[in-house]
C-alpha cells in the first residue's frame, strides 16, 4: 500500500506538527518526477505483486494538480498490480476543493476523499488556524459526497481548550447531519513545539481537564454507535461498510511504502532477497529528499530491521486499537510457534486484564472490551511486558 | 628542604588567637590580609580566603574547617611568632570553634560596620568570654556606603560590655588600620602560659587525611617539645605512635626540627584515619601521661538523613566515596540503613544542616556521586515501659532514629525529643512575624532584649524537627534577610510524639512514615497526601491515599481512575514513537513499586521523600 506523501502546505494550523513545508513557490514538475522516481524504487525494491490501496497524505495533498496524482498512480500500477477496486483516498482541504477540482482528482484516479474539516464552528476553527470557514467546509463536504457518494470522510476534533460538554454535543449533532459514512474523531492532543500548546502553556488558554475529554470521548462513541456507525478503530467510525481499507493495514501490520519527504513504511526488501520487515522513513526535508532521489533513485533515510518480537509488539500495539483486535490468523503470521494462547492465555497480566473486565481473548483472537478501548494506553505496558518474557 | 628552627623563638614572643565573627563578616578577608601583611604570602590580587582550601569553603565563601597559620612579624625590634588559627564560622561547628580557641588566648571579634552585632557575633563572643581570653573588637567594612562604625560601637559597649574606644575600624578589603590590629595582637593579648621544661601536652584542634602520608593533625602545645621520632599516646583512643614529622602551617606545611611549648603547626604520626586523632584530644609523651585538657567531647549528630544512591548499582560506588569523604570528617555518624523504596542505602548523622549540605556538595564536586537525601529526621527517644522490649534493646532508654523502630505507645513510658535554644538577632519591624513563626514551630519564648534602638535578640528553646527542614528559610525570607540565627543543643524533652502511616487502598507504605508531633499530624498528614495525588500516575481503578495514626484516619485524598488513556491518533508516522514510549513504559512497570494493587514508580517516592530545598 503506497502512501505518497505532499508535503506543502500553504499555513501550519495551530496545532499541527507534522512534517510539512509552507513555502512561496513548489517546482511541481520536479516534485513530481521524484515521487514517480521513488515509488517506481520502492516498489521494486518490495517486490509488492498486488497494490490494495493508496493514500495521498501530507501536508495538504489537494494543494497538488491532479496531474501529479495521476502520475504518481501511473507508476505504481506499471511496477504492481493497481486493481481497479483499490481504495485511493487523497486528504483535502475545504478550502482546496471546488467541484472542478475534485471531478479531475477523480479523473486522475482517485476514489476517496478524506477532508479536514476539524470543527464546523468559526470560532473554533479561528482557534486552530484552520483557512476555512464553517460554511466553507459544509459546502465542501456536500461537493465531495456528490463526486464520491459512500466514499467520503471527514475528520473532526473535540476537546478543544475552553469547550464545553454541550458545545461538544451539538457539535457532534451538526457533523452527523452532514457527515457521508466515514468519521474520524480525533481528541486535539497538544504537541510539544505547536503555537497551540505554547498558548495553552502560557495560561492564554485553559488546559482541558483529563475527566472532561473522556466524557467527550463517550458522548461520541455512543452516539455515533446510536446513529449506525461501527467503531472500528480507537479514533474511527463507519457505517455500511465504508472502512478505511488503507488504514486497517496500519493497524494490521500489513506492508505499506512511504513515498515523499517524511514518509513512513514498513516492508520487505524481497527485491534485495531481504526476508525481514523493516521500519523506513524518507528525508524528511524537501530538497534533501529531492536530492536524494535524483542520485539515488529513493530518499531513504532510515531504515532498521525489525527483529520478530518487535514486529510483534507493534502488531499488538496496533491491532488492540481495532474493535476486531488481532485474530489468532495475523498473529500466527508474525509468530508461528507461539500462538496468542500461549502468550496470552497462561496466568499473567493479559488474564488479569480479562478479569477486571479490559481484554477479550477467545476464538475470534485478543482484542479490547468497550470499555477497554479506552484506556488501551494503560492496558499496553503490562501486555508488553508479558509478551517480552516469552 | 630546609627544616625551620623554632628554638628562637622564645614563649614570650609567641601569640595564639583566632579571629571569630558572622557568617560573611570577613574573618577569612582579614586572615588574607593579615597573612600578606607579614609577609607570609605575597601581596596580590590573587589572595582571596587563601585558608579555605576546600573547594566548597571557596564557592559558598564559608570556613568549614579550621585551619592555622603561623606568621613572623617584627614589631619594634621584636621577631614574634603569630599563630593564627582560622575557625568555622557557622553554629554547626561550635564545637570546633570552641576547640580552637582553647588553642588561643585571644581572639580579633569582626564585626560588620553596617550588619552590626549579629547571632553568631554573639554566640562566638560568649564563647572566647567563658574561655577567658582576650577579646580585640575590629568594626569591618567601614569602606562601605551604609558603614555606620559609631553606632555598632555602641552595639558591641551594650551587648559585651567593652568600651568603644577599645574597637579598631578597619577595611579589610583594602588593608584599612590592618596593621593596627597586629599591633593591638601583640599587645594585647598575652603570651601562653606555659613552659618547654613540661612533659609534652598537645591538644588536637584539627585533622585531615593525606593518601600519601596519612592523618595531618593540627595541634597546639601546651607544655613541653615535640620532635621526630618521639613516641605519643592518644589520651581518648590510647593508641600509641611514633612522630614522622612535625612543623608549622604558612598556611602551606613546612617541617621544623621540633614544636616548642605554645606553638602551633601540625603533626604526622602514622595514624590511619581522622577518628584517631579527634578534635579535642590530648597527645602526650609514652610513659609521661597528663591531665587531658578539658571539654574534649565526642561529635554530637544533630541532623539526620537517609543517604541513597540514584540507582543500586551505584551502591558500591557510593559506598567508597562515603568512606573517604568521611576519613576527613570524623564528625558524620554513619549508619546502614535501607528502604523499601530506595533499597540500600545509610542514615547519616550531621551536626547540622550546613554540615550535610556542605557534604552533600563535598560529595558531588570531589567524587562525582549524585545522590538522594531523604528528609532529615532527628534522634527521637523513649523510654520503655515494657519488660519485653527492654529485655530486648538491653535497656530502658532507645534512641529511634528510624520510623521503622517506632515503639508504641502501650510499651513507652515517654517519648522525648531533642530541643535546641534558638538566638535570633533581627530588626525590631520583623518582631512580629519573628514570633508568629516561632509559636508555630512549638518554640518557648526564652528571652527577649533589645540591643539597641532599633535590634532585638530573641531567645527560643525550639524542638529540633521543627526546624531542620526549613526554619531559617522562613525566617530569612519573612526579615527580608536581615535576621539571624544560631542554636545550641538544648538536652531533651518530653513530647506528644506519634507515628503517622500512609496507607493506598488501604496498605501501608513504609517508606513514608514518619514520626511526629501530635500537633502536627493533621497538617503533615494533609500535605502528604495532597503531595502523593500529585505524584502518583491514575490507574484503572479509585485509590484512596490516606494519613493515619494507628487505626484512625486523619487525612485523605482521592486519586481518581482514568476513563479515557489512548493516543488519538496512529498512523505510519506515529508508531516508531508511540513503540519507544510504550516500551519505556513497561520498563518503568518493573521497576514500579507495588503496594497491594496500586503501582508507585520509584520516581514518585524520590520526589516525596527528598528534602523540600532540593525540589
Amino acid at each position: 500500500a503506497p502512501c505518497p506523501q505532499w508535503p506543502y502546505c500553504r499555513k501550519r494550523c495551530s496545532y499541527c506538527n507534522f512534517n510539512t513545508y509552507v513555502v512561496p513557490a513548489v517546482d511541481e514538475a520536479a516534485v513530481r518526477a521524484c515521487l514517480v522516481r521513488e515509488a517506481q524504487t520502492l516498489l521494486r525494491l518490495s517486490q509488492v505483486h498486488s497494490v490494495s490501496s493508496v493514500f495521498f497524505g501530507g501536508g495538504t495533498p489537494s494543494l497538488a494538480s491532479p496531474g501529479t496524482v495521476a502520475a504518481v498512480l501511473e507508476a505504481v500500477a506499471a511496477a504492481a498490480h493497481l486493481p481497479a477496486g483499490a481504495e485511493v483516498t487523497l486528504e483535502a482541504n475545504p478550502s482546496s476543493t471546488s467541484t472542478s477540482c475534485l471531478a479531475r482528482f477523480r479523473a486522475a484516479g482517485v476514489n476517496r476523499l478524506s477532508i479536514g474539516v476539524q470543527s464546523l464552528d468559526d470560532a473554533e476553527l479561528k482557534m486552530l488556524g484552520r483557512e476555512h470557514t464553517a460554511a466553507e467546509a459544509w459546502k465542501a463536504v456536500e461537493v465531495a459526497r456528490g463526486l464520491f457518494p459512500g466514499r467520503t470522510s471527514i475528520d473532526l476534533l473535540f476537546g478543544l481548550p475552553g469547550q464545553s460538554r454541550d458545545a461538544w454535543a451539538q457539535r457532534l449533532e451538526v457533523a452527523l447531519g452532514l457527515c457521508d459514512d466515514h468519521i474520524s474523531l480525533y481528541q486535539l492532543t497538544l504537541e510539544r513545539g505547536t503555537a497551540l500548546a505554547a498558548q495553552v502553556r502560557k495560561g492564554a488558554l485553559p488546559t482541558p481537564p483529563q475527566d472532561l475529554l473522556a466524557d467527550m470521548y463517550h458522548t461520541a462513541r455512543t452516539v455515533l454507535v446510536a446513529a449506525g456507525f461501527r467503531h472500528y478503530e480507537v479514533s474511527n467510525f463507519a457505517r455500511k461498510g465504508a472502512l478505511s481499507t488503507h488504514n486497517l493495514s496500519y493497524w494490521r501490520a500489513d506492508q505499506y511504502i512511504g513515498v515523499g519527504p517524511g514518509a513512513h513504511g514498513r516492508f520487505v526488501l524481497r527485491g534485495e532477497g531481504g526476508c525481514s520487515r523493516e521500519a523506513r522513513v524518507q528525508t524528511l526535508e524537501p530538497v534533501a529528499w529531492m536530492r536524494d532521489v535524483q542520485s539515488q533513485g529513493h530518499g531513504t533515510r532510515s531504515r532498521v530491521v525489525l527483529s520478530p518480537l518487535e514486529q510483534l509488539e507493534e502488531l499488538l500495539t496496533l491491532g488492540l486499537r481495532t474493535d476486531e483486535g488481532i485474530t489468532h490468523e495475523r498473529w500466527g503470521h508474525f509468530s508461528p510457534q507461539l500462538s496468542l494462547q500461549a502468550v496470552f492465555g497462561a496466568p499473567g497480566e493479559a488474564r488479569a486484564l480479562q478479569q477486571q473486565g479490559w481484554l477479550v481473548l477467545d476464538s475470534g483472537g485478543l482484542r479490547c472490551t468497550w470499555a477497554g478501548l479506552a484506556v488501551l494506553d494503560s492496558l499496553l505496558p503490562d501486555l508488553l511486558c508479558q509478551l517480552q518474557r516469552v | 628542604q630546609e627544616k625551620l628552627d623554632m628554638s628562637t623563638y622564645p614563649v614570650e614572643s609567641i601569640r595564639n588567637f583566632s579571629i571569630i565573627a558572622h557568617v560573611d563578616h570577613g574573618k577569612s578577608t582579614l586572615a588574607d590580609r593579615l597573612l600578606e601583611i607579614t609577609g607570609t604570602i605575597s601581596k596580590t590580587d590573587r589572595n582571596k580566603q587563601v585558608l579555605d582550601k576546600l573547594q566548597v569553603e571557596r564557592e559558598r565563601g564559608i570556613t568549614v574547617k579550621a585551619q592555622s597559620a603561623s606568621l613572623f612579624y617584627n614589631h619594634e625590634g621584636i621577631n614574634y611568632l603569630l599563630n593564627l588559627i582560622d575557625t568555622p564560622g557557622h553554629v554547626d561547628f561550635s564545637y570546633e570553634v570552641s576547640r580552637s580557641l582553647s588553642a588561643c588566648q585571644g581572639v580579633i571579634l569582626v564585626v560588620d560596620a553596617n550588619e552590626g552585632i549579629q547571632a553568631q557575633t554573639v554566640a562566638n563572643f560568649y564563647l572566647a568570654f567563658e574561655a577567658q581570653l582576650s577579646i580585640i573588637p575590629v568594626i569591618n567594612k567601614i569602606d562601605l556606603k551604609n558603614a555606620d562604625p559609631e553606632r555598632v560601637e555602641k552595639q558591641i559597649e551594650k551587648l559585651f560590655d567593652i568600651p568603644t574606644d577599645e574597637c579598631i575600624r578597619i577595611s579589610a578589603k583594602q588593608g584599612t588600620n590592618v596593621e593596627k590590629v597586629l599591633h593591638k595582637v601583640i599587645e594585647k593579648i598575652p603570651p601562653p602560659q606555659c613552659n618547654t621544661a613540661d612533659p609534652l601536652k598537645a591538644l588536637v584542634f584539627d585533622s585531615t587525611f593525606d593518601h600519601y602520608r596519612g592523618v595531618v593533625a593540627n595541634i597546639a602545645l601546651f607544655g613541653g617539645e615535640i620532635a621526630k621520632g618521639h613516641k605519643i599516646v592518644s589520651a581518648h583512643t590510647k593508641k600509641r605512635y611514633e612522630v614522622n614529622e612535625v612543623g608549622i602551617l604558612t598556611p602551606d606545611e613546612q617541617p621544623t626540627h621540633k614544636l616548642h611549648a605554645g606553638q602551633v603547626g601540625y603533626l604526622i604520626a602514622g595514624m590511619k584515619e581522622v577518628a584517631e586523632a579527634q578534635i579535642g584530644d590530648t597527645l602526650f609523651l609514652y610513659k609521661q601521661p597528663v591531665e587531658p585538657l578539658p571539654g574534649f567531647k565526642s561529635a554530637k549528630p544533630m541532623v539526620f538523613a537517609g543517604m541513597y544512591p540514584i540507582d543500586q548499582t551505584e551502591y558500591n560506588n557510593l559506598k567508597s566515596a562515603l568512606e573517604r569523604l568521611t576519613l576527613n570528617d570524623s564528625s558524620v555518624t554513619v549508619h546502614r540503613d535501607s528502604s523499601l523504596a530506595l533499597g540500600a542505602g545509610w542514615r547519616l548523622g550531621f551536626l547540622g544542616l550546613l554540615h550535610m549540605e556542605v557534604f552533600n556538595q563535598r560529595l558531588e564536586q570531589e567524587y562525582n556521586m549524585s545522590v538522594i537525601l531523604t528528609a532529615p529526621t532527628v534522634p527521637y527517644k523513649a523510654v520503655l515501659s515494657s519488660a519485653k522490649l527492654i529485655k530486648e534493646y538491653g535497656k530502658d532508654h532507645i534512641t529511634i532514629i528510624n520510623p521503622a523502630q517506632f515503639p508504641d505507645k502501650l510499651s513507652v513510658s515517654e517519648y522525648l525529643e531533642p530541643t535546641v535554644l534558638g538566638t535570633i538577632v533581627t530588626p525590631q519591624e520583623y518582631i512580629g512575624k519573628i514570633i508568629t513563626l516561632c509559636q508555630d514551630r512549638r518554640a518557648v519564648q526564652k528571652d527577649m532584649l533589645y540591643i539597641d534602638e532599633n535590634r532585638v535578640m530573641l531567645k527560643y528553646l525550639f524542638p529540633l524537627n521543627e526546624i531542620v527542614v526549613d526554619f531559617y528559610d522562613a525566617l530569612k525570607s519573612l526579615s527580608s534577610g536581615y535576621a539571624s540565627f544560631d542554636y545550641e543543643d538544648a538536652g531533651y524533652q518530653a513530647a506528644d510524639l506519634i507515628k503517622m502511616d500512609i496507607l493506598l487502598n488501604g496498605n501501608p507504605v513504609e517508606e513514608l512514615a514518619t514520626i511526629i508531633h501530635n500537633d502536627k499530624a493533621y497538617a503533615a498528614g494533609k500535605l502528604l497526601c495532597e503531595r502523593l495525588k500529585e505524584t502518583i500516575p491514575r490507574q484503572l481503578f479509585e485509590i484512596a491515599i490516606q494519613a493515619a495514626i494507628g487505626k484512625k484516619i486523619i487525612a485523605r485524598e482521592t486519586l481518581k481512575a482514568y476513563r479515557k488513556n489512548v493516543v488519538a491518533k496512529c498512523y505510519g508516522g506515529d508508531i516508531t514513537r508511540r513503540m519507544k514510549l510504550l516500551k519505556r513504559q513497561a520498563e518503568g512497570k518493573r521497576l514500579m513499586r507495588k503496594i497491594g494493587n496500586v503501582e508507585v514508580p520509584r520516581d514518585a517516592f524520590i520526589r516525596i521523600l527528598k528534602r523540600e530545598t532540593d525540589k
